[in-house]
């Protein structure tokens, strides 16, 4: 398949690198064949959606939803909630009615 | 009754009010119809035969107990993106393979409340993110009026389940037009309420502030009976709007243009727009000016920034919303091949890289970088600022006419694998249907015939200020009213008949 270079002229050049760190804080392990494939469609995509920069002066507010959000609130009275094993049955490992998890610290830790 | 699944769904509920036919009867003819022709449309991720007809007992009973719901018996689909109890729940993903939710979402309960048997789950782009169905993880699903091509997306399942006749409804959900896109080409009606009108719990979330369920049916009414069984406040979601909504079916009945004010969107239409449906829009306009209502055309100059912010805001949502898929508490969990005693971190890794497929690791990367440090502000921040502009333009637009419109598409559709690697082209086809997300306001495709080149349906999109959903459904049924007229009949008649080899 064509694809196409990334532009130097835009704001953000996405190299291959900067993909493979970004996937690093997305938690998303990428072979090199991925980010081979994915790194210059995202910088196509990263220069097409630069345009917004040029777009909105600074005294405008940004929106971050369709309507005004307020806080809910409701009754603090207890209700009937999910049984443990219901919550427990799509889980990939239970041990002992909990969620079983792979180590969180570091071995050094 | 010749064939029930040919009928409307109010007109199912006429028979079934008038004791012609039972939901038993009724929701099984869909099921053998579903087993005679899904091998060649795939629509469905799962069927629940045995759940559907117990249902449809259940709801046989209710009426001879005496009650009368609107669409008490009619069976459905839902898009797999709405958890349901005791069914599977994938959204299109393997990371979600198998997977059951424990709870129902808050759309199903309402469609069980009223006694809609459910069919089962709906084919769609992994995670709702893609405009052609071919991003799930389960094989694309195809467009019943040619099975070499898209059903649109990412609700394809739902739109092609009722065009191929499988459902006389389906539930989509739209967070830039996957409801209003797949109806434009499939030549099916696709409603998206006002944001906030339909309760998103148990939705799994695409982007919060855009997502927003709706009614896939065959005709305006139909979609408008469906849209009064799942609208209404929620305290399940705290961005459910408290009001009480009027009749949509009462509206659809309406049917009335004289003196409405029509503005058509300047911005969306001519170049980039394929000529069938440019023509058919036209025509759909004049048939409006005809029945007395009042045309001017409607500048929305930020309209052309939509797609851009619509590119950044998404993805900003998403890799927020996609992170919970960790590989602990449901789902898949992978361990890498190279580790010794692997940390949570690289299962969660290793999980993801073989759970996603590569439109939604795009996405979720494009979103990491619009919320990373040192970019936040050119590229996250700006959309807001443009999302701004947007809502303004709709503000603006609506001092001035009732109701807005433009092709909900600007092309027909296009062959499977011919944009699925090319993510700005896929991208485009969202270009007319994405301000409406991005601003909350109801949006409404219609059929609105074939174009000349190809033979394949075109929509019309008509949208009104928040709240007004009542109004799409008024002028929406007052046009397909006309143009069923020219036709001679819907323009489901014209599709070719699927080969129900058994």
């Amino acid at each position: 398949m064509a694809e196409p270079a990334a532009s130097s002229g835009a704001g953000h050049a996405m190299t291959r690198d900067e993909v493979a760190r970004l996937a690093q804080l997305a938690r998303i392990d990428l072979s090199d064949a991925e980010l081979d494939h994915l790194a210059p469609q995202l910088a196509v995509i990263i220069e097409s959606v630069a345009v917004v920069s040029s777009v909105a002066a600074d005294e405008v507010p940004g929106t971050s939803h369709p309507l005004p959000v307020r806080n809910v609130f409701r009754r603090d009275v207890v209700r009937p909630s999910l049984a443990p094993e219901e919550v427990l049955a799509g889980a990939p490992e239970v041990e002992q009615s909990r969620f079983s998890v792979p180590r969180i610290l570091g071995e050094e830790a | 009754m010749s064939d029930l699944t040919r009928m409307s769904a109010a007109a199912l509920a006429a028979a079934l009010r008038g004791g012609d036919v039972s939901s038993v009867e009724v929701t099984r003819a869909h099921l053998d119809r579903i087993q005679a022709v899904d091998p060649q449309v795939h629509a469905f991720l799962h069927v629940d035969g045995d759940g559907a007809l117990e249902q449809a007992a259940a709801a046989d009973e209710r009426r001879a107990g005496g009650e009368d719901g609107a669409l008490l018996g009619v069976p459905i689909a839902v898009k797999d993106i709405l958890v349901t109890r005791g069914m599977p729940t994938t959204c299109g993903s393997k990371i979600l393979h198998g997977w059951v939710p424990p709870y129902d979402a808050s759309v199903v309960t309402s469609l069980r409340a009223a006694g809609m048997p459910l069919l089962g789950k709906t084919n769609m782009d992994e995670f709702a993110m893609g405009s052609s169905t071919e991003h799930s993880a389960y094989g694309p699903t195809r467009n019943p009026w040619d099975l070499h091509r898209i059903p649109g997306g990412s609700g394809g399942g739902s739109s092609a389940a009722v065009t191929a006749f499988e459902a006389p409804l389906a539930i989509g959900t739209d967070t830039g037009g996957s409801i209003r896109q797949p109806g434009a080409v499939t030549g099916t009606v696709g409603v998206k309420p006002t944001y906030g009108g339909v309760s998103r719990y148990g939705l799994v979330a695409l982007a919060s502030s855009l997502d927003q369920a709706g009614p896939v049916a065959r005709t305006v009414l139909d979609a408008a009976l469906l849209h009064d069984v799942i609208a209404g406040h929620d305290l399940m979601d705290s961005t459910s709007i408290d009001v009480q909504w009027p009749s949509m079916a009462a509206a659809a009945q309406v049917s009335d243009v004289d003196g409405l004010r029509v503005g058509v969107v300047k911005e969306l239409g001519g170049e980039g727009y394929q000529r069938g449906v440019r023509d058919r829009f036209d025509e759909a306009v004049r048939l409006l000016v005809g029945a007395g209502a009042d045309v001017v055309e409607v500048s929305c100059p930020h309209f052309e920034y939509a797609l851009a912010a619509y590119y950044l805001i998404l993805p900003s949502e998403a890799s927020s919303n996609l992170a919970k898929f960790d590989a602990m508490r449901y789902g898949l969990r992978v361990l890498p091949d190279d580790v010794a005693a692997p940390s949570a971190e690289q299962v969660m890794a290793a999980t993801r890289e073989a759970g996603l497929g590569d439109e939604v690791k795009r996405r979720i990367i494009l979103g990491t970088f619009a919320l990373s440090s040192g970019y936040y502000d050119a590229y996250y921040g700006q959309a807001q600022k443009v999302r701004t502009l947007i809502s303004q333009d709709f503000a603006a637009a609506f001092e001035q006419v009732d109701v807005l419109m433009s092709p909900t598409a600007p092309t027909t559709a296009f062959k499977i694998g011919e944009k699925l690697d090319d993510p700005l082209a896929m991208y485009l086809n969202d270009i007319a249907t994405i301000p409406a997300n991005l601003a909350g306001v109801p949006g409404l495709s219609l059929p609105s015939g074939l174009a000349d080149e190809d033979g394949l349906p075109t929509g019309v999109q008509i949208l009104a200020p928040a709240l007004e959903d009542a109004r799409l459904y008024r002028v929406a049924a007052a046009l397909e009213a006309m143009l069923h007229e020219r036709w001679g009949g819907p323009l489901l008649d014209r599709a070719p008949e699927l080969d129900a080899a058994a």
